[in-house]
């Protein structure tokens, strides 16, 4: 993966990204994970009857307790713990939602064995949010903060996780650069 | 604190309710996060808000250095998809009246 590049206008306008076996399968892998953890949320869900005899689906009313899932779907109110408790009832099922569609589109384009991953503008802006969302996963993992000092840390282990955080802020930043161009 | 608000007309605006009564706008607030990009801030609040590149990048520049942004106002409603379409987007967006 050497960046994107655009090509075709207008309709036809596509975002291309080259991407070897094994970064293909990085991404994939960790796509997987984050959906997977996303889906788990969605089948917690408490049974709610009076949800299943009107049709409006209704979500959890507490932030995750994994600190992943809730740097995901943080609360709409930092002060009125009711209101965000109603909030995300009414509102973290549609997030879900979103956030699994855009993983899916990843999934979709970026082929398995690697080769070109060729995206319109609205696959790249799935793109975007998946990506982002893997990068807060693998962030609060690894204790990603705002001044990470840029030299490798000794462990192995977490000098491979780095160098992976680090490639797909390479990946979603180079993205959004061909992405913004479009705007 | 947070930073001002884009334009000062929005501040001060007063959003009519169902009844009639007049109740104070919400405000869509961005919070810092030290993983995502300055880059994707920028163009987030670019693409979700039509706010032209050098609007979006000083909000973004705010969230960065202040902490937190006022990013959109207005009634509840349509701040509460606001702060959904930001989260939808990965950035930590609440709101506040």
């Amino acid at each position: 993966m050497n960046g994107w590049r655009r090509t075709g206008r207008g309709t036809k306008l596509r975002l291309v990204g080259i991407f070897d076996q094994q970064e293909a399968v990085l991404l994939r892998g960790l796509i997987g994970q984050v959906r997977t953890m996303l889906t788990e949320r969605v089948a917690d869900v408490p049974a709610d009857e009076l949800a299943e005899l009107t049709g409006i689906r209704s979500g959890h009313t507490r932030p995750p307790e994994d600190p992943v899932l809730a740097r995901l779907l943080p609360d709409f109110h930092r002060d009125d713990a009711e209101l965000a408790a109603m909030l995300r009832a009414a509102r973290e099922p549609e997030l879900l939602d979103a956030k699994t569609e855009a993983a899916d589109v990843v999934l979709a384009t970026c082929p398995p064995e690697g080769g070109r991953a060729e995206l319109t503008v609205a696959q790249a802006d799935s793109w975007l949010s998946a990506l982002n969302d893997v990068r807060l996963a693998l962030g609060t993992t690894l204790g990603v903060t705002e001044d990470m000092p840029d030299e490798t840390p000794e462990d192995e282990t977490l000098a491979a996780h780095l160098s992976v955080y680090h490639w797909l802020t390479f990946v979603q930043d180079a993205l959004v650069q061909t992405r913004a161009t479009a705007l | 604190m947070a930073a001002p608000l884009p334009s000062p007309t929005h501040e001060t605006e007063q959003i009519a309710g169902a009844s009639g009564s007049v109740e104070k706008p919400w405000q869509t607030i961005v919070w810092n996060d030290p993983v995502n990009l300055m880059s994707y801030v920028t163009y987030v609040f670019r693409k979700l808000f039509g706010y032209d590149q050098d609007k979006a990048t000083k909000l973004m520049l705010d969230v960065h250095h202040k902490g937190r942004a006022t990013v959109s106002s207005g009634s509840r409603d349509k701040v509460e998809g606001d702060v959904a379409k930001l989260q939808a987007a990965g950035l930590w967006a609440t709101m506040r009246q």
